[in-house]
């Protein structure tokens, strides 16, 4: 039935079920309609000038960007309707998970690539400023978080609430073996996610037999343990004042500073450009989304292999886990330490992004905050986490000016979530193989109930 | 029959915290047999087979399996053993599509029988195959007992533990599994050790049959012995089947 409408029409350049032609003479008559309506609105504003008169100036770029983003909508727009899978009078029939699960679903792949694109170009596009690319790092530390903690929540079923103690071991961990052994970033990012890990199996030895409730509250103690040794381990840790002057990370030895340390060469020398403070944001940056998309590919990679199986296997059913063989305490030690390995990862980076740490940004907050952006993203998947980070880390950012009820949108957001997709933004678990390809309704519908 | 029972039970007893459930149980299985036990709510046919599996541990007593001691030895390490079970309530795993779950299965064995195996399971039940790509959840009663049961056999086991596989399920598939898990015994040979409810077609199917009344075994013989035995008809079998 979803065939029928496009077959009435005469074909034009179809592109799998997207006719090209007629979208783009859709696109361009939104474009000419909101131009001729934005003339007045955006390209022609009306200020007073010096001497008191009204004063017309013209603003034809503010006015260009409305119309491009008037075809853009409306595309955006034409490939939802048309999609098969998406279609407005189907949904309907669907239940409340389908609509948005049914179109990420079958786009995966294409929409994960995309987006990595999209970051790949981002901080040389024209929206590539300091701030902007500052904000979409710190998007990026807690999309990494994410994926670090869905391992555990989401793959394992394992409701951790300390997991912001792999970060803090992580940070910490970084910024006590640079200053004492005078170590670069790269030798330490490696050995930081070691301790994290190691710290993960401290964690996760006393909680095996714990599911769940008890689980939760074991391991927000855990977190809250950690907090308060690094607050007054005064020795190590340098108490509530913090470790400062972190080494800053370095590409192949090339320093990003304005001038070198003995001995080093700055990044702007040696490519000889001038040098701008630019270059070192933009390559923390690159720096994350490098990890981040490691923390992805191992992610999705180690579901396909016995262990990761294993640990979804352990979410549903432990008892089933063991009598087919499985031992749950590897399986859940293993979970702990390589969900544990990538907050440390995420840690480390945080401290030599930040120069600074202290125990303060290391609360139980953060913890809080982390979880929801996998609860919201839907337990386990990789691109929910994306668009929830979203939600929770950038749109408080850009949304500074209603500080007062920043905290308000956001309970108020949560409980939208929570009322409409109760099983999170994107609530469904693809097998790791499938034999017949995900086109037709028929299975997608019965998936994604029960 | 000289040889070595494949599974002996010797005056097991196990204990939830103070509470004695099994007050010592003398079962034998012998290699290629369907042996049953049947017995009421709360006799301690389940946990009779969850302390062969070592969860429940026996606290007294000695279970042998193929003339080693598993008395003590992990939940996970019986199964690697070759010692499969099909869990009470079949425990499959929802949220995984029908062919994730065989592949559970199979995760204690090499690789290079999974291809084999798999195909020996579907033969056994074609409508695993027809709903590979379906999640576990969604199948019916009697398709998540079959999962179960080929979930178990993807561990090429020697003696194959099943729990209730009537249960809750429609008449006519509970005859298609019975049917099934003849076939199993007789064309693979597998040994089966089967807890029942469903005393009639339990008893029909077994070679030998053990009765559980509040932890002890009260009665034991062939299958068709016990079917035909008036005490156990009056028990078991009257008021339908």
């Amino acid at each position: 039935m979803a065939d029928t409408v496009i077959d009435t029409k005469k074909p034009g350049l179809m592109v799998g079920w997207l006719d090209l032609g007629a979208m783009l003479k859709e696109c361009v008559i939104t474009a000419l309609l909101s131009a001729v309506l934005f003339l007045p609105f955006i390209a022609l504003h009306a200020d007073t000038g010096g001497s008191g008169g009204l004063v017309i100036e013209t603003r034809w770029d503010s006015w260009a960007w409305f119309v491009l983003a008037a075809f853009v909508g409306r595309a955006l727009l034409v490939v939802w309707r048309e999609n098969p899978s998406s279609r407005t009078r189907d949904m309907l029939a669907k239940t409340v998970v389908t609509p948005v699960g049914g179109f990420f679903r079958k786009n995966m792949v294409a929409i994960g690539l995309v987006a990595l694109v999209l970051a790949v170009l981002f901080p040389i596009s024209p929206f590539g400023n300091r701030y902007s690319v500052d904000v979409a790092t710190t998007w990026m530390i807690y999309i990494m978080l994410g994926w670090g903690l869905n391992i555990v929540v989401g793959l394992a079923g394992l409701l951790d609430l300390g997991y912001v103690a792999f970060y803090a071991v992580g940070a910490y961990s970084y910024a006590l073996l640079s200053q004492t052994f005078g170590w670069s970033f790269w030798v330490c990012l490696p050995l930081a996610g070691v301790f994290a890990a190691f710290f993960g199996v401290i964690l996760g030895f006393p909680v095996l037999r714990l599911r769940g409730d008890y689980l939760a509250i074991v391991t927000l103690g855990f977190g809250e343990i950690i907090r308060v040794i690094l607050l007054n381990w005064y020795n190590v840790t340098n108490g509530p004042d913090g470790i400062s002057g972190i080494e800053r990370p370095t590409l192949f030895g090339l320093e990003f500073g304005r001038n070198a340390a003995e001995g080093g060469t700055t990044f702007h020398d040696f490519f000889g450009l001038e040098y701008s403070t630019m270059y070192r944001v933009v390559f923390l940056f690159y720096l994350i989304l490098a990890l981040a998309v490691l923390t992805n590919l191992f992610t999705q990679r180690i579901r396909k292999l016995p262990v990761g199986r294993a640990w979804e296997a352990l979410r549903e059913d432990e008892i089933a886990c063991r009598s087919l063989g499985m031992n749950p305490t590897n399986i859940k030690l293993s979970a702990f330490a390589l969900g544990a390995m990538f907050g440390g990862f995420a840690g480390s980076f945080f401290a030599t992004r930040q120069g600074f740490i202290s125990p303060e940004s290391f609360t139980f907050i953060e913890s809080a905050v982390i979880l929801a952006i996998v609860v919201l993203g839907g337990m386990g998947s990789q691109i929910g986490v994306v668009i929830a980070a979203f939600f929770l880390i950038v749109l408080p950012e850009m949304a500074r000016e209603f500080e007062q009820y920043r905290m308000l949108v956001f309970g108020a957001a949560m409980v939208a979530v929570m009322v409409w997709r109760p099983r999170g933004l994107l609530s469904y678990r693809d097998p790791t193989i499938l034999f017949s390809k995900i086109t037709g309704r028929k299975s997608t519908g019965r998936e994604h109930q029960a | 029959m000289s040889t070595e029972p494949i599974l002996r039970i010797s005056g097991v007893h196990t204990y939830y915290g103070k509470i004695e459930a099994l007050k010592g149980i003398d079962v034998e299985v012998n290699e290629g047999e369907i042996v049953t036990l049947i017995g009421s709510n709360g006799a301690g046919k389940t946990t009779l087979l969850m302390t062969v599996c070592g969860d429940p541990q026996a606290q007294e007593g000695q279970i042998l399996f193929e003339g080693k001691d598993i008395t003590k030895v992990p939940t996970d390490q019986i199964v690697r053993m070759g010692i499969a079970q099909s869990p009470e309530g079949r425990r499959i795993f929802s949220r995984m599509s029908v062919y994730e779950n065989l592949q559970m299965g199979a995760l204690v064995t090499d690789p290079k029988y999974f291809n084999e195996d798999l195909a020996k399971v579907y033969k056994l039940f074609p409508r695993l195959e027809e709903r590979r790509d379906q999640r576990g959840g969604t199948l019916s009663g009697g398709e998540q007992q079959m999962l179960a049961i080929g979930r178990a056999l993807m561990s090429r086991p020697r003696l194959l533990l099943l729990d209730e596989p009537s249960l809750g399920i429609a008449p006519l598939v509970v005859r298609q599994i019975f049917q099934a898990i003849k076939e199993v015994n007789e064309k693979e040979g597998m040994t089966i050790f089967l807890v029942e409810q469903n005393a009639f077609h339990a008893l029909k199917l077994a070679h030998r049959a053990y009765v559980l009344v509040n932890g002890k075994v009260a009665m034991s013989g062939t299958g068709q012995e016990l079917l035909s035995n008036p005490e156990i008809r009056a028990a078991y079998l009257e008021g339908g089947h």
